[in-house]
């Protein structure tokens, strides 16, 4: 064995033992992508226009980020992914989800809580009919019922400290609130102010309730009822108490992918690339023998490489990822099929075995180079322009492919080297 | 093993019939798409909302038409898909259909409808995944895809004309254009939608088939150097080069081919239309490399060197 074959060796046995060590144990080395494990993929765009005069759009934008990741810590999601994207967007992939319908309203409830007054002696039916006081506006429920209120917002969601759900006699739940100091001397001042008469509870310019003031309420707490159910009382308490975003969002892309399918697509994949996994083993193990088997450990280390970089790299596996995988498989023989063809071409010319060997890699190099470029360049394309799931394409593809060009440029040719080393070899199994 | 021993295929000469055979099935695939009306976009490109259910028997698209219509989609586009034996249904309409804010909503409303639908019909039914995607970002895949499409092909084109001359990257586009056309053209004539899946497809295409065709490129600028000395003509040293990589062209194709069509055939209904474009694509991409590509080059030479 030449001096060089040994370091080159040495360097393969490395990579190997640094890939296996990256990828054990598997299912917690390989992030899966929210289309394998299930999960919601939500983008949310501010609403600008409905930013309040004087705010800035950065701050707003900061500030809803925290509110929304407050609301998703208290829903209860495992590893959520909260991040801004562009100057107006925020995107939230939350794994596992199992109730989809409630996150989303969590995630995008504005959650603006306001107090105000009805005009009850303002003459209602005028105003349905476009002759609204000045000072008024008309404001409904949820059933659709109308409400003439004062326009002024007499306290807003913003001070409240803490929020609780609670059963009421007959069984129906509704929300609590605690305003803190500063809350509760508004709230006490306020109904103090206007005993007899009716104060609203609006959120998110929905009229939740507007009961008569009895009395003076000096210790700060108020009651939000409507027909709620548990878990929509618990989502009031959740938005309510993380206080409210300073801009609306509009939800503006909504991915939703059940465990079932996740689980059935990782399945099918797997089936997949098994399949053409043991028929390209198969093909090249008969097609050139023991040279084929040479390329067949290329392409086993091949993939242990390309997981192993998945793995080292926190890339995301996705169901695209999976098929880039699978087509790798097939494409990266490649390589060590130009290379045999000039071998065997070689072979034909009388040439010895191993400078036929030799003569075949060093013809086919370039080849292989410029050939494989184009794949590349179509990755790094599908990278820059590509959404989630196609970048987990573009990643593993362009991975297969860099870990094929040393796999058979460089394992290969090792392996070619110490069998032929040391002794005289007459006929190549090719 | 060997399929083949040293083969001498006259693939210049072919070159007129091999023109006429991809022109028509050019021409087969643009009549397609114009009788189709371009090709069929897909959620992504379209923007709305869809949704897939998995029933647990078999289920008749007029069972969820009647279930929908209760809440007035009864004009939703309802379809079947995958294999028959997985229940596969989906649904889908515009979001212009139902405001952008009740969309997220209108799914809860729709499971609920056609679970009292289908809890009369003993076929429940899991909801697999639901997909809304808003006009905004709609219109940004569609540029993204446009702009990915465009940069891959000047890619291509540069990185051609950088490592070979310009007749031949000219010979390498003109097959490029061809293989596309006809994905395109397969895939309508299959019935399958534009998503964002099958343009990373038909990309893979374009760096595959390219990839044949630099092998054969390099091939012949090699085969110059040694038998243009030895007085060879253009056509014998374009065919021999074509030749000699004829036995790798077949087996990259087939190994390739093989786990492709493993995805088509077990890779599940989401990845249908990916693994069909990659199918076509592979076939396609092998016969342009060998009767197209090369072909395009020696004719334009040759048309040069009948001018001088």
């Amino acid at each position: 064995m030449r001096q060089y074959d040994k370091w080159i060796m040495l360097l393969i046995v490395g990579i190997i033992v640094l890939a296996v060590w990256a990828i054990l144990p598997l299912e917690e080395k390989i992030n899966l992508g929210l289309d394998l494990r299930g999960g919601m993929h939500l983008v949310l765009e501010a609403d600008e226009s409905k930013l309040p005069p004087g705010e800035d759009l950065k701050d707003a934008m900061n500030t809803g980020l925290e509110i929304i990741r407050n609301r998703i810590d208290q829903f209860g999601v495992r590893e959520p992914t909260i991040v801004h994207q562009g100057d107006k967007r925020i995107i939230v992939d939350l794994p596992g989800i199992e109730d989809p319908h409630r996150a989303v309203d969590i995630v995008g409830k504005t959650a603006l809580l306001e107090f105000k007054l009805l005009d009850e002696g303002g003459d209602l039916s005028g105003a349905l009919q476009g002759k609204i006081p000045p000072e008024d506006e008309i404001l409904y429920n949820s059933k659709g019922e109308p409400y003439l209120l004062k326009k002024e917002t007499l306290l807003t969601g913003k001070t409240i400290k803490d929020t609780r759900v609670e059963i009421g006699q007959w069984g129906q739940p509704y929300v609590t609130l605690e305003f803190d100091e500063e809350g509760a001397g508004k709230f006490a001042q306020i109904t103090g102010r206007h005993v007899g008469e009716r104060l609203a509870i609006i959120l998110d310019s929905v009229v939740k309730s507007a009961p008569v003031i009895k009395t003076r309420i000096p210790e700060g707490k108020a009651v939000i009822e409507g027909n709620f159910t548990m878990e929509e009382a618990n989502e009031l308490r959740i938005v309510l108490k993380s206080g409210a975003l300073p801009i609306p969002f509009n939800i503006i892309q909504n991915t939703t992918v059940g465990p079932s399918l996740g689980q059935d697509s990782i399945r099918k994949g797997l089936w997949a690339g098994i399949t053409g996994f043991i028929c390209v083993i198969l093909f090249m193990g008969f097609y050139y023998k023991k040279a084929g088997l040479i390329a067949d450990i290329a392409l086993l280390l091949n993939l242990l490489f390309l997981l192993g970089a998945l793995a080292a790299l926190k890339a995301t596996l996705t169901l695209p990822g999976i098929a880039g995988i699978i087509l790798t498989i097939g494409m990266s023989v490649d390589a060590n099929v130009i290379i045999f063809e000039r071998i065997r071409e070689e072979l034909r010319k009388e040439r010895a075995p191993r400078s036929s060997v030799d003569a075949g890699y060093s013809g086919a190099l370039r080849t292989i180079l410029d050939a494989n470029i184009t794949t590349l360049i179509t990755a790094l394309i599908l990278f820059q322009f590509g959404s989630g799931p196609i970048k987990g394409f573009a990643t593993t593809l362009s991975i297969g492919i860099l870990a094929s060009l040393f796999t058979a440029i460089v394992v290969s040719k090792t392996i070619f080297n110490l069998l032929l080393a040391g002794r005289p070899v007459k006929r190549l199994s090719i | 093993m060997q399929f083949f021993g040293e083969t001498d295929i006259d693939f210049i000469g072919l070159r007129k019939i091999a023109f006429i055979i991809s022109g028509v099935v050019i021409g087969i695939s643009i009549v397609f798409l114009v009788l189709k009306g371009g090709p069929k976009l897909g959620l992504d490109f379209t923007g709305g909302v869809e949704i897939h259910l998995k029933f647990n028997g078999p289920t008749p698209i007029s069972w969820v038409r009647t279930g929908l219509s209760k809440i007035g989609l009864g004009s939703a586009v309802i379809q079947s898909y995958g294999k028959k034996e997985e229940n596969l249904v989906l649904i889908r309409f515009g979001v212009e259909e139902v405001s952008q804010d009740t969309a997220s909503k209108i799914v809860l409303r729709i499971e609920k409808v056609l679970r009292e639908e289908f809890k009369e019909r003993e076929n429940p039914f899991i909801v697999q995944s639901t997909n809304l995607i808003g006009p905004k970002i709609s219109e940004e895949l569609r540029r993204g895809a446009l702009l990915a499409i465009i940069f891959s092909l000047l890619g291509m084109l540069i990185y051609i004309s950088w490592r070979f001359k310009l007749r031949f990257a000219v010979g390498a586009v003109v097959a490029l254009a061809h293989d596309v056309f006809i994905s395109v053209g397969a895939l309508s004539l299959g019935n399958f939608e534009f998503n964002l899946p099958i343009i990373a497809a038909l990309l893979t295409i374009i760096g595959y088939s390219l990839n044949d065709t630099i092998v054969i490129y390099d091939r012949i600028r090699e085969s110059f150097k040694t038998y243009r000395k030895r007085r060879f003509s253009y056509k014998k040293v374009f065919n021999l080069s074509i030749n000699q990589s004829l036995s790798r062209t077949i087996v990259t194709s087939l190994t390739t081919f093989v786990v492709v069509l493993a995805l088509f055939l077990w890779g599940g209904a989401a990845i249908h239309g990916f693994a069909f474009t990659l199918l076509v694509g592979i076939i396609v991409g092998t016969y342009s490399s060998s009767f197209v590509a090369t072909p395009v080059v020696y004719t334009w030479g040759e048309g040069k060197t009948k001018r001088r």
